[in-house]
């Protein structure tokens, strides 16, 4: 299922927050939305969830809008990662993922059979299955977050869309986090993820968006769309990239520049 | 022993504890006399079971069950596990209203209903100002609430000041004090339905509290309309905790104590906490009430014993909440 978005705006009050954007979301992408603070990254995934409405412009998943869909059938569609958050309540990490089977349950149903089966296939998708019966609320910010990821693919919807899923994050799970997000990719979901980290872009992404005051600023290939100019564009930092040799390129800032601080 | 087990546990307990209760107060009913007190055989002591030990007792069931219920409600709702059922000002627009009742002079089913009224009417007052800035809701509500509770806490010491302090303000104040001597099992019978019907539709929100417990925004994309399904879940809870109100004045601490100790025994999941809430509710009313009635010689209010054994028990809660609620 293809994920689109054509002409959206949207303004909080009279302060316009996102302009013209139009983007496309493929099976098989794995797409990294870039943006400084306030750029308008978490509104535009606000947006695409249906949380809030576009002031105009569409989004639509293959052709059906997004608006004519109900909550279930948009959930059956659609899944959320939130950026990493504790819990107050100590659900077990199975009732945590079991909640994904929702928009395929009734509304008084209980979990059957094929949903535990689904519970248990997507905690050890991401090899947390040792964690099913744990507490949610006592795990690290890590195994939560891979816990939220496998109660979106317990919803078994197509379009994953992930918010800064990696911040927070030591570097281990950061790294170990977006190989599992790029196998995701790989296997045919079409995921959307926000991120502070040109780095992990350049690295992980197939596609890059980079978004600037509320306009995509660039769409492309990862390789094409980090560069020096749009990252002191995106960040009002000047970068170099050292090539390592083997393919690869790294990305690291200008030695001695002065960086007021710009919030 | 699996966590839904204890449930018909907590069900038998309630019902032997609330039999017993029945046989303990100020006069109590030996059990050699309990054949006559039931067949009628002893008038006095029959009236004393069938139309002061029994309703009282019923009454306080009802009124355990509605408020622990509303509250484990309201914490899965605002996710917070401080949150009492007096968030949105439902008990302060009933306690105002029921002192309305009274300093107009209505009979005490009248006031009842105009106390049922008021509360639903301070959860309306709190609905409507979180939509006045509707950014975050969770957080504009818990604003609505309180300024709809302190406009209604002021409502109701004006009324107070302007009782005939002889007569209207003795009567305002016992009843603040939260009682349940006297209740009548007429009255009884027009709110257990109500009642029942609140913890029975709460269950069936369960799932959806759950995830709302969870956050908005996941929530929504799990798949619920989270306006409504909010909208309906205060309208429920708040329906259950104002007719506590109108039934037995006001009644603290047990809507805050009770769902944490219901959680403690079946864990957080609300298709299993709402019942056990209920039941342990009810189970912690019955014994509250049987300490007003029996620890002094004469009944003190049972809203004194609820604070008293509630701030003892919320002590004890403090100390798990340092440890993170695990259950």
């Amino acid at each position: 299922m293809n994920l689109s978005a054509s002409q959206l705006a949207y303004a909080y009050g009279r302060r316009t927050v996102l302009e013209n954007i139009s983007l496309e979301i493929r099976p098989g992408e794995s797409v990294a939305l870039l943006g400084a603070n306030g750029s308008g990254k978490s509104t535009l995934i606000r947006l695409l969830l249906g949380i809030i409405q576009p002031l105009s412009g569409e989004i639509r998943i293959d052709d059906i809008p997004l608006s004519a869909l109900t909550s279930r059938e948009r959930a059956r569609r659609l899944a959320y990662v939130p950026q990493d958050h504790g819990a107050v309540f100590p659900f077990l990490v199975q009732d945590v993922v079991l909640m994904g089977r929702m928009p395929h349950q009734s509304w008084l149903g209980g979990a059957r059979a094929h949903d535990r089966a689904e519970m248990e296939k997507a905690l050890e998708r991401l090899g947390i299955a040792d964690l099913a019966r744990r507490s949610y609320t006592e795990l690290s910010g890590g195994q939560r977050q891979l816990v939220l990821i496998a109660r979106a693919l317990a919803q078994e919807a197509p379009i994953l869309i992930l918010d800064e899923p990696v911040t927070g994050l030591d570097y281990g799970n950061q790294h170990r986090l977006m190989a599992q997000i790029q196998d995701l990719a790989r296997s045919g979901f079409a995921v959307l993820q926000s991120s502070h980290y040109p780095e992990h872009a350049l690295a992980a992404a197939t596609r890059v968006i980079l978004l600037k005051d509320g306009r995509v600023l660039a769409d492309g290939p990862a390789e094409s769309v980090i560069c020096p100019d749009h990252m002191r564009a995106l960040y009002g930092v000047d970068i170099e990239f050292v090539d390592l040799g083997d393919g690869r390129r790294v990305l690291v800032p200008t030695a001695n520049q002065k960086l007021p601080l710009v919030v | 022993m699996t966590r839904i087990g204890r449930l018909p546990i907590l069900f038998v307990a309630l019902l032997l504890v609330s039999a017993g209760s029945l046989l303990i107060g100020r006069y109590p009913i030996p059990l050699s006399a309990l054949g006559a007190a039931v067949s009628g055989a002893n008038p006095l002591l029959h009236a004393l079971l069938v139309h002061v030990r029994l309703p009282e007792i019923l009454a306080a069931v009802m009124v355990g069950a509605a408020l622990s219920v509303s509250g484990s409600t309201f914490q899965a709702l605002f996710m917070n596990p401080l949150v009492s059922p007096s968030i949105l000002g439902v008990l302060s627009g009933a306690a105002f209203g029921a002192a309305l009742g009274i300093v107009l002079g209505l009979p005490w089913g009248l006031a009842q209903v105009i106390s049922f009224g008021f509360g639903l009417l301070a959860v309306l007052v709190a609905l409507f100002i979180s939509r006045l800035y509707p950014v975050n809701p969770v957080l504009m509500l818990v604003l609505g609430g309180i300024i709809s509770g302190a406009l209604f806490t002021a409502l109701l010491t004006m009324v107070q000041y302007l009782a005939n302090p002889y007569t209207q303000l003795p009567t305002i104040v016992y009843w603040l004090m939260g009682n349940l001597s006297g209740v009548r099992l007429s009255e009884l019978r027009i709110m257990a339905i109500p009642i029942l019907l609140a913890v029975l539709a709460l269950t069936a929100f369960g799932k959806t509290m759950n995830v709302l417990s969870m956050g908005d925004e996941e929530a929504h994309a799990l798949g619920v309309s989270v306006h409504w399904a909010r909208i309906w879940i205060i309208v429920i809870a708040t329906i259950a905790s104002a007719l506590t109100v109108s039934l037995a004045g006001m009644i603290g601490w047990v809507g805050l104590i009770v769902p944490h100790i219901a959680r403690f025994m079946v864990g957080p999941d609300n298709r299993l906490l709402i019942p056990a809430s209920a039941l342990m509710g009810g189970l912690f009313l019955v014994i509250a009430d049987d300490i007003s009635r029996t620890v002094f010689p004469v009944e003190i209010p049972l809203g004194v014993v609820t604070d008293l054994v509630g701030i003892i028990a919320f002590v004890l809660v403090l100390h798990r909440l340092r440890k993170g609620w695990k259950a």
